[in-house]
């Protein structure tokens, strides 16, 4: 559900999606030192696994996205790691789609950056519940919208769909809300240094 | 198109350069979802079937996870019969399936088919050494090769943590439930693997450090991309723009 599939995007809007994603990738892997690839691979890997796990909701099964959380952690570094997990499923595990990774690399990375700078900051400072759970439902809606617009824009005969998988988000922004509150402020407990790392990576000095 | 067919079949997908075999994944994917007609859409669908059974995957295998993408597609294939305009096949009460939209929903769940089968039978069975390789000899920047050899290194690491921290769970008596505690726990979980993998991650980074890590990995394997390779490679894409100009004429 969080993937838009093969062969629905209209061309112009499938070239514009993977221009704004190669982008991304490019700010996002410049960003990206050596040193944190481990760990950057690490929460890609999380995103992979959350990612194929069904949770009935409605008529169809829905996944956290996860993308929020993603975001605090990492900033730009979202992108090649978005990137990286959508390849790998598309490949390895048949979800999503080839034509589409750009599209579906915005839809996910984009947001996560959003979240990243409206949030990052003051996750640090505390009332990390608070701002993670703005943080999770904030980006899960910005990735719905993306989704609708994209299907918006490349058809009238897409919209009723486009509105379909709108509803069907909402929900999940909640869950997402509740669940992305509680690892950040469990982090804040455990490792407060994880959730100040991404904050020095965003300004590009050495973290 | 019996061509591409054989284009595949004659080295198998197997014997292909993994650069070779991400430019025609790529190839396949644009050429499918150009196509317009059922039929094309079909001959697509049947060679990717041809080449997943080439390449040597188990069938049940991939079954099951074609299974599992159909979900995606739900949206679209319910809508598209009723908001395609075009002449009415039949009268549902107040909605009419237009010929047109059954059309486009049909060629939609080929099309999607065909790409994750050919995604599967030609990328999905390279390594992940070979498949960061190809992608930064094609020009993707190192940092996103090396993420992806360590994703996939750490997805089998991930889900064995997940599995233990499950299991110390179960042991104290705890069942998952729609109810607050269910959500704090299965947040914490999820916290507690963050902790304990960034904490593998950063005995990772400190050991390759010790080995001289500067951000440059040696190639981990060299990438021969032959006249062989190269002659496949076109005669896989004039197929396919033969493909999909049939399709369109």
């Amino acid at each position: 559900m969080a993937h838009l599939v093969d062969g629905v995007v209209a061309w112009p809007v499938l070239v514009g999606g993977t221009a704004l994603a190669a982008a991304g990738l490019a700010i996002g892997c410049r960003r990206l030192e050596p040193e944190r690839i481990p760990q950057t691979a690490l929460l890609s890997a999380a995103f992979f696994v959350v990612s194929l796990v069904h949770v009935p909701v409605g008529p169809w099964g829905m996944h956290p996205l996860l993308n929020g959380l993603l975001g605090i952690l990492l900033g730009w570094a979202a992108f090649p790691a978005v990137f990286v997990a959508l390849l790998l499923q598309a490949t390895l595990f048949g979800v999503g789609g080839i034509t589409v990774l750009g599209v579906n690399t915005v839809a996910l990375a984009a947001p996560a950056v959003l979240v990243h700078l409206l949030f990052a900051r003051r996750l640090e400072r505390g009332r990390r519940a608070l701002w993670g759970a703005l943080a999770g439902g904030t980006a899960v809606v910005a990735t719905a919208v993306l989704v609708a617009l994209t299907l918006a824009l490349s058809g009238a005969e897409l919209r009723p769909a486009a509105a379909l998988m709108l509803a069907a988000y909402l929900p999940l922004a909640a869950v997402e809300a509740a669940f992305t509150g509680t690892v950040a402020s469990y982090l804040g407990r455990v490792k407060p240094a994880l959730l100040a790392g991404p904050a020095l990576l965003a300004q590009g000095r050495d973290a | 198109m019996s061509a591409a067919a054989s284009g595949i079949r004659a080295p198998g997908p197997s014997a292909l350069d993994p650069r070779a075999r991400v430019l025609l994944l790529l190839a396949f994917a644009i050429a499918a979802v150009a196509l317009r007609r059922v039929e094309s859409a079909l001959v697509a669908l049947a060679v990717a079937g041809a080449g997943a059974a080439l390449a040597g995957l188990p069938a049940r295998r991939v079954a099951r996870r074609l299974a599992a993408a159909q979900l995606g597609m739900l949206p679209f294939l319910l809508t598209l019969p009723f908001t395609v305009a075009g002449t009415p096949v039949a009268a549902l009460g107040p909605l009419a399936p237009s010929a047109e939209g059954l059309v486009r929903a049909a060629t939609l769940w080929l099309r999607v088919n065909a790409i994750l089968l050919a995604a599967q039978a030609l990328v999905g069975t390279l390594d992940a050494g070979r498949l960061a390789a190809a992608l930064h000899r094609l020009g993707a920047p190192a940092a996103l090769a090396q993420l992806l050899a360590f994703t996939v290194r750490y997805l089998g690491l991930l889900e064995q943590e997940y599995l233990r921290l499950r299991t110390a769970m179960r042991a104290r008596a705890f069942r998952a439930r729609s109810d607050r505690h269910t959500w704090r726990s299965l947040g914490q979980l999820a916290g507690m693997l963050i902790v304990r993998s960034a904490a593998r991650a950063e005995r990772v980074m400190e050991a390759m450090r010790c080995r001289g890590f500067t951000g440059r990995l040696p190639a981990p394997e060299e990438l021969a991309f032959r006249a062989r390779d190269a002659a496949w490679l076109s005669l896989a894409c004039a197929c396919l723009l033969a493909l999909v100009a049939v399709d369109r004429w």
